[in-house]
């Protein structure tokens, strides 16, 4: 059977949904940021497929040039306030750091 | 069955097998490395849609750029002394039954639409594609693209910097 459109459509959307899970249920902070760079590559794998699979050229693969360069940008901001608050709560569980300031 | 067929097979198993143990497993260290995995099988299944840039934009960014910043961040932010690596979950079913429901629907989705395939010219070259198309329709999201990173990369190293007092 050809590989087309829809496995690799189906592959993103298992991808999304494990990375869903890991932002909902993990406490660990890092491991919330790993949930959302699966969904970010899962949505990557959707912009790609569709570039390849709809005739009119490389503009998906140009904006998933654009979800890399966000993604990165979300990783350092988002690592830089995990270290904040294990400077401040001395932890990365985000179920204790409920307060705006200790 | 054609080799490429076999490949989208074993590279998605690779892919969705690593990614439940990034998200399944106990310990953080092992999380990262399992990330490892599935963002170097995700930049073949870019191969295999022949983006060749977007794979290696994959790989260079990704593999060598995010992952090492988050094992950056695992190792700062967990004792490793003490044994703190292993973290719990919390509302497991609740979550699972709504993840596997989302799936469920977007596969239902995916299934049930019609889509409309038209394979384009298939021995063009991506890198000049891209290049000019960065310069002349998506002029606009790239400048602003660049000052997004930049000021990231000083909002970063602002919220990084141990403040004393």
């Amino acid at each position: 059977m050809e590989i087309g459109l829809t496995h690799y459509l189906v592959l993103g959307a298992i991808l999304f949904g494990l990375g869903l899970f890991a932002m909902i249920s993990r406490r660990n902070a890092i491991l919330v940021l790993m949930g959302i760079e699966l969904i970010l590559n899962a949505a990557n794998i959707n912009l790609v497929a569709f570039s390849r699979y709809n005739g009119l050229g490389v503009d998906g693969q140009v904006v998933s040039i654009f979800v890399i360069i966000l993604a990165v940008a979300e990783a350092a901001i988002a690592l830089g306030i995990v270290l904040n608050l294990y400077n401040n709560f001395a932890t990365v569980d985000i179920d204790e750091a409920n307060t705006m300031k200790d | 069955m054609p080799y490429t067929t076999i490949l989208f097979y074993v590279l998605a198993l690779i892919i969705v097998v690593s990614a439940a143990m990034v998200v399944f497993n106990k310990n953080v260290v092992h999380s990262a490395f399992s990330l490892f995995f599935t963002l170097f099988a995700i930049s073949g299944i870019y191969v295999l849609l022949k983006a060749d840039f977007i794979a290696l934009t994959q790989i260079m960014v990704y593999v060598g750029g995010i992952l090492i910043l988050l094992i950056f961040g695992v190792m700062m932010t967990t004792k490793v002394t003490n044994v703190e690596l292993k973290t719990k979950n919390l509302n497991t079913i609740p979550s699972l039954v709504f993840s596997i429901g989302i799936v469920t629907i977007l596969i239902f989705v995916i299934f049930s639409t019609k889509w409309n395939i038209r394979l384009g010219l298939d021995s063009e070259e991506t890198v000049t594609q891209i290049g000019i198309m960065l310069l002349s329709k998506y002029l606009l999201p790239f400048e602003i693209a660049s000052i997004v990173l930049l000021v990231a990369l000083i909002g970063s190293a602002m919220f990084a910097r141990r403040i004393k007092d």
